[in-house]
């Protein structure tokens, strides 16, 4: 059987698994992103702490995938939960620091500015800083993203959804005359799936960062 | 809330009351005790050398730094203690390269403060068109237009429309046009002159630029270091009586020269000439200027606009028709021209005269050399004359003061003697 017949008899299989890998990734990053937005806000005034905040989301990032989520199996249990934590923690890094790096980049003349015509601190932020800061936060979002395409497939290890199985599954009966086509299937998939997702991205930037401040 | 009036708001009084700025971990304080007052409708400008708290002075009337000591009062509320946001919307605030926001259009970056007060949309735009117009911009052209898509001296136009969109009674302007090229800047100050003679906002201005501070301010404050005031006082008496010698160390050089831009042709005595017009039939023209009894008469156009100096000679070479005897006139002042625009004129004329001309070009009479030196050594002397009363006024005042204190110790020490 050829790579071309294997994908025509498993696609309904393999269609679930690149939705349920999608959509793990797409949950993770939602969460990631309000989460990192959230910590970059609280700490990207105070240099320690920005640079705890970095530091900490690097540090996360170090753990090998395959230990963080064999870790994660005695806390949360296997399935979707270790893939669902694991995921958004990976995520976290580069929202982060490209929210903190962001906000602090915000030329101070425009928010001693926005102070100086009364605009209150929420004001500001909602209105000057994070819109300012919004196109490296979106940088930072498509590289988590990328990076979580390929960190989602570690969780087939646990039993999470996802092309992972796909490899997973291959790896196991290496030497099986489907083995390399999954492997395949799976690896290709995660690949498209990436791709896809960065061209929505470039749309998202061109619907969400204003025009005056498009490069 | 909206406000229900749409009166434009005029100047508040401010006073500021032993401001004083101290930094932790610094023995000196940044801003040492400032007490000023500024009356309601009055440009007050703030020169001084970099560095001598000039502007953390400004920035703490509308306490982006708080002060540490001393009280501010606008239009007579204490605002010292009061939410710091509900101060600055009644405060304009306008700094160097604009502080636009780059994320906004134009519209959106002026109806900023309106929208936050809480005015209707359809109050804010025609209020946005309403600034646009007041700064010289067109609103159609440039209402959806990006900061960036616009000059600097545009830019700076937008920032002043911003800070003024509300109607605040007061504006306060952290060197404004500090970073535009000097004909743009110009061309702006001569702007906010107009806009001020409109508005009649109470304006506190810095700038570190002294000839800016001259065009711009009805007094000036000249701050040494921890914004000391070295004298506060009306242009004219700065430049003629300068308090100390760092005051006239900043005045700088020609003192003299920069009073002339104080002085408005307008001011001085405007001599008339024999004109004759370009209809007149040559005849007619030769016989004025014999009965004028000069070498010289101005051609006037149809319009009544200056257009050829005639000389006798001219005259005598022109044979008949008049259209390349004479020079062309190239340079005319107005009477709103100041002195120094007059003399630039008169002295690149090789005659040493100007005309002068009113509504749509239109001649009203001549300045010659003679004129302007009388005129400016009038000035002078007068000035001399108020700075010296000025001077004796104070001596005065100070003379009786310690006369009463010594009288008041003499009394004690007579008592201490006789013990």
């Amino acid at each position: 059987m050829n790579f071309w017949e294997f994908l025509s008899s498993r696609h309904q299989q393999l269609l679930t698994d690149a939705y349920q890998h999608a959509s793990a990734v797409f949950q993770c990053m939602v969460v990631a992103t309000a989460l990192g937005v959230l910590i970059g806000v609280v700490t990207y005034r105070s240099e320690w702490a920005g640079n705890l905040a970095t530091v900490t989301t690097s540090t996360i990032l170090t753990i090998p995938s395959l230990a963080m989520i064999g870790l994660l199996i005695p806390i949360v249990g296997l399935g979707v939960p270790p893939t669902v934590t694991a995921l958004t923690l990976y995520g976290l890094l580069p929202v982060v620091r490209n929210a903190i790096v962001g906000l602090r980049g915000v030329d101070p003349a425009l928010v001693d500015a926005a102070k100086g015509i009364g605009m209150s601190r929420p004001a500001r932020l909602l209105r000057v800083e994070l819109p300012l800061a919004w196109p490296p936060i979106l940088t930072g979002i498509r590289v988590s993203t990328q990076m979580l395409m390929g960190i989602a497939a570690i969780a087939a290890y646990a039993s999470g959804p996802g092309l992972g199985n796909e490899i997973f599954r291959g790896i196991a009966s290496l030497g099986s005359k489907n083995a390399l086509n999954q492997v395949l299937a799976g690896t290709l998939g995660i690949i498209v799936l990436a791709l896809l997702f960065d061209a929505a991205y470039v749309l998202l930037g061109r619907l969400t960062i204003p025009r005056g401040i498009r490069a | 809330m909206p406000e229900s009036t749409s009166a434009a708001a005029t100047g508040a009084t401010i006073e500021l009351e032993n401001l004083t700025k101290r930094y932790p971990g610094n023995p000196q304080p940044a801003v040492d005790g400032v007490s000023m007052e500024i009356g309601a409708g009055e440009t007050v400008v703030f020169v001084g050398p970099s560095g001598c708290g000039k502007s953390t002075t400004l920035k703490m009337i509308n306490r982006l730094i708080e002060p540490t000591g001393g009280r501010i009062r606008i239009g007579g509320e204490d605002v010292t203690d009061i939410d710091p946001v509900r101060l600055r919307r009644k405060v304009g605030y306008a700094i160097q390269s604009s502080g636009l926001f780059p994320h906004m259009t134009v519209a959106q970056n002026i109806g900023l403060v309106p929208k936050m007060v809480g005015w209707p949309k359809p109050r804010i735009r025609s209020r946005v068109e309403e600034m646009l117009d007041l700064v010289g911009l067109d609103p159609g052209e440039f209402r959806d237009r990006y900061p960036r898509q616009l000059s600097g001296g545009q830019q700076q136009r937008v920032g002043v429309a911003r800070a003024l969109a509300a109607d605040p009674p007061v504006l306060l302007m952290d060197e404004p046009f500090g970073a535009v090229d000097p004909i743009t800047r110009d061309h702006l100050q001569d702007e906010l002159i107009r806009l001020q003679h409109e508005l009649h906002k109470t304006i506190v201005f810095v700038t570190h630029d002294f000839d800016e501070a001259i065009k711009l301010g009805d007094r000036i404050a000249v701050l040494r270091e921890r914004s000391h005031i070295a004298q506060f006082d009306t242009p004219e008496a700065i430049l003629t009586n300068p308090a100390d010698d760092f005051v006239s160390g900043f005045v700088g050089a020609g003192a003299a020269l920069k009073r002339l831009n104080l002085t408005r042709v307008g001011d001085v005595e405007i001599t008339d000439w024999p004109t004759v017009t370009v209809d007149d039939p040559l005849q007619h023209i030769i016989d004025r200027l014999r009965a004028a009894g000069g070498n010289e008469i101005l051609l006037l156009d149809r319009r009544g606009r200056p257009y050829k100096w005639l000389r006798r000679g001219d005259l005598m070479r022109a044979k008949g028709s008049l259209a390349r005897a004479g020079t062309l006139v190239h340079d005319t002042v107005t009477r709103d021209g100041t002195l120094r625009d007059a003399l630039e004129a008169v002295l690149t004329d090789n005659a040493g005269r100007v005309a002068v001309t009113g509504r749509h070009g239109r001649y009203e009479g001549v300045v010659d050399m003679e004129t302007l030196m009388n005129s400016v050594h009038e000035l002078l002397e007068a000035d001399r004359l108020d700075a010296l009363e000025h001077r004796h006024d104070l001596e005065e005042a100070r003379a009786d003061r310690t006369q009463s204190e010594q009288e008041g110790s003499g009394g004690f020490g007579e008592e201490g003697t006789k013990a």
